[in-house]
């Protein structure tokens, strides 16, 4: 007689939830529909994309921003349902897990065995297969590189059923092609992720205002040994305040202290907030207010992890802040050659516009290469900049600090991107072609049909 | 929960587990559903010691690796198909002997079948009732007698708040775990006056891959917190348990309206 204890369709079709509403990413622009399909078990791929016709993508939390994590009138293969820890050496502080699992989640185990992650981004909310396939950067960079730098190995499954286990030293190219790779290359069931050690939840932070360009980079130099630096810069100031902002470096403290897991956030941003609220005022206001929350021009304070790492995880869905049209992201790294000129030139074309972002982050790449193909970072000035979409002015804003990028030598990152062109993308990473060797025939996503031309599918 | 191993009765200090007096001995039947393995990632983390089983090996075996990650004191495997009812004995026997005794069994084993087919097709209604109801009530027999023999152990089954009134959306699934919670509610009355705690855990909706596929799943329960409830529950040995907890409310609401109108609405 079948199915005694399993619950858990196994057959392609069965598999099939109808997406309502549609699967989004994060800056909730585009929007697409496409066939969502859940999974949980490792053995479930490629089964569950048998028959689909218009290609198939691995997805996990959609917290990119762009279009990386859809694909228009195809089939999303959701993994976060495939979230196990399969082993842990307390020793070494290697961890394997199934891909699915969240960085929360491994914080949740983690941190009450004295480990901390690796790299971390500015959310925890992504899964372990979307921090490689996107080769993610957190604020220590310009330390320890890159996610994909602390990534020993992982399995691959190919839509041909193929299961392949890459590490730098066996099916290098495809481990390479993979850490960055966008979940093009097949799906990562399981991967192993080098912890670190805390002894503490604490940081120890230290805020520092600075005024332009050439006062951030003194302080980096300054700093350029402390483990984690970012900056909060103030984007919407002109004249004497251009280029404002607060340094905020921190290290994890040295002093045994308790190792709790984290809470559950409670707050969820409860409703999109109409398109006028976040406009060129609203925005000055916040941004004076937020400078000037700092009293004094050096502060120094004990943080715990969550608020220093992630601030904006306290409010579920805050992108709904954004309202219904959503959000764009733009953010590039240009090189050490152009990055001053570059950065100031983009940061008053920015203010030039009056177009709106608070949530402005600059920060500097180190030179710790990553073992991915595709990866996004490079030694140089980062920003990342937020925009709430206004069609007209927007996207004309959007296209020119692209343009600017590139006459500068730098590259947007895919991950937080819905705008770059074929031609864009194509000259910020000209090893695209190399890549597209190792993509899977099966797999696809709108950021690929978009900056290759469809070239990618099927070919 | 009985008394603790004494490590000097296992002088060779080989695989079998050492319970410690706050570690329970735990047998999960059905560890690879959804609200089953959440309830295993408390266990494990707690320290407890499982003895798992289910059918899909692969899959059995990332529940355990799992399980064994988080800390489970010890953690043992079977792989069988519970509708074989033939084989309970020995898997029982078995698992027992491995966990060293026994102080919870947790039974999760069921099917949410297909109601459209089954009201058309007679195999795919005895199929559900068979892994809902036949197969646990042969394994309920034999874990009845071996805690009752021992005066211990907790028995805590999975039934469902579907059981609780015949729905036309699902009344072949709901007509199943209503016979196997009157079935528990029996055995309670039988074999609690001998020490035997036993417990009827009745889910509302929950989110895990059995549901995912129903329409209003975004409304449904977070597995964890379901997961929660019912190891706290299982602590204090509560009768009957209605997780979340609002469903006891809205079961007994939907029990208390009169046949006359029932029979025409659509639920």
């Amino acid at each position: 007689m079948p199915s005694a204890v399993e619950n858990t369709a196994t057959g392609a079709a069965s598999d099939t939830t109808p997406v309502k509403p549609p699967f989004e990413s994060w800056g909730r622009y585009p929007v697409y529909n496409a066939d969502l399909r859940s999974i949980h078990w490792q053995d479930q791929f490629p089964r569950v994309i048998d028959g689909v016709h218009h290609g198939a993508l691995p997805v996990g939390m959609g917290r990119s921003y762009g279009d990386v994590c859809l694909l228009k009138d195809g089939t999303l293969v959701c993994t976060t349902g495939m979230n196990r820890l399969l082993s842990f050496d307390p020793v070494t502080g290697v961890l394997t897990a199934e891909a699915g699992i969240t960085l929360a989640q491994i914080l949740d185990f983690a941190v009450p065995h004295g480990y901390f992650l690796p790299v971390t981004p500015g959310t925890k909310y992504v899964t372990l297969g979307g921090a490689i396939a996107n080769d993610i950067h957190g604020k220590n960079h310009h330390v320890a590189g890159t996610f994909g730098c602390h990534v020993p190995q992982f399995e691959l499954v190919r839509s041909d059923g193929a299961r392949i286990v890459c590490s730098p030293t066996s099916n290098q190219e495809l481990y390479s092609a993979t850490i960055g790779g966008l979940g093009l290359t097949g799906m990562i069931t399981w991967a192993q992720l080098r912890l670190k050690r805390i002894v503490s939840r604490e940081i120890e932070y230290e805020g520092i205002q600075f005024h332009g360009i050439d006062e951030f980079l003194d302080l980096t130099t300054q700093s350029q040994n402390v483990e984690y630096t970012v900056s909060w810069i103030d984007v919407t100031s002109t004249g004497k305040n251009f280029a404002r902002g607060i340094f905020m470096q921190g290290e994890h403290v040295q002093i045994p202290g308790e190792l709790k897991p984290s809470r559950p956030p409670k707050l969820t941003f409860p409703f999109e907030l109409p398109g006028w609220v976040l406009n060129g005022a609203s925005v000055g206001l916040f941004n004076t207010l937020y400078f000037n929350k700092q009293m004094k021009q050096r502060a120094t304070s004990l943080v715990d992890y969550e608020p220093f790492f992630y601030p904006l995880d306290a409010v579920l869905k805050w992108n709904k802040m954004y309202g219904k049209r959503g959000l764009l992201q733009f953010q590039y790294a240009i090189p050490w050659e152009h990055a001053r000129e570059g950065t100031i030139a983009i940061l008053h074309e920015v203010a030039k516009s009056g177009l709106a972002s608070f949530l402005a982050v600059l920060k500097v790449f180190g030179d710790v290469p990553s073992p991915g193909m595709m990866s996004f970072p490079k030694p140089g000035i980062t920003l990342a900049l937020d925009f709430p979409i206004k069609p007209e002015k927007s996207f004309a804003l959007f296209d020119r600090l692209a343009e600017m990028t590139y006459e500068f030598g730098g590259r947007l990152y895919p991950a937080k991107d819905a705008r770059m062109t074929a031609a864009q993308f194509q000259a910020f990473y000209p090893q695209w072609q190399r890549f597209a060797r190792y993509k899977d025939p099966a797999l696809t996503s709108s950021f690929w049909e978009r900056v290759v031309g469809g070239q990618g599918f099927m070919q | 929960m009985s008394a603790p191993i004494e490590p000097s009765s296992n002088p060779e200090g080989n695989a079998v587990p050492q319970a410690v007096a706050e570690q329970k001995r735990i047998l999960v039947l059905g560890a690879t559903s959804g609200i089953a393995e959440a309830c295993i990632r408390l266990w494990a983390g707690q320290g407890d010691h499982l003895f798992l089983v289910a059918r899909n090996a692969g899959r059995l075996a990332a529940v355990a690796a799992d399980a064994r990650t988080r800390g489970a004191g010890y953690v043992g495997t079977a792989v069988a198909d519970l509708d074989r009812t033939e084989h309970h004995a020995d898997l029982l026997a078995h698992a027992v002997n491995s966990l060293g005794g026994l102080d919870v069994a947790y039974l999760a084993l069921g099917v949410l079948g297909d109601q459209s087919r089954a009201e058309r097709n007679f195999a795919e209604a005895a199929q559900i009732a068979h892994t809902n109801y036949i197969a646990p009530v042969s394994i309920l027999t034999w874990l009845a007698n071996y805690c009752a023999q021992r005066r211990s152990g907790t028995i805590a089954v999975l039934s469902s708040v579907a059981g609780d009134r015949g729905r036309k959306s699902n009344y072949v699934y709901g007509s199943s775990k209503a016979a196997l919670t009157a079935f528990v509610d029996g055995l309670r009355n039988r074999i609690d006056r001998e020490g035997v705690r036993v417990m009827t855990i009745k889910p509302g909706p929950v989110k895990t891959s059995m549901t995912e596929r129903m329409e209003k799943y975004k409304t449904f329960a977070d597995v964890d917190k379901v997961a929660a409830t019912i190891v706290k529950a299982i602590d204090r040995g509560q009768d009957i348990v209605y997780v979340p907890g609002d469903w006891r409310l809205k079961m007994a609401i939907v029990r208390a309206i009169p046949e006359v109108l029932f029979k025409k609405l659509n639920l």
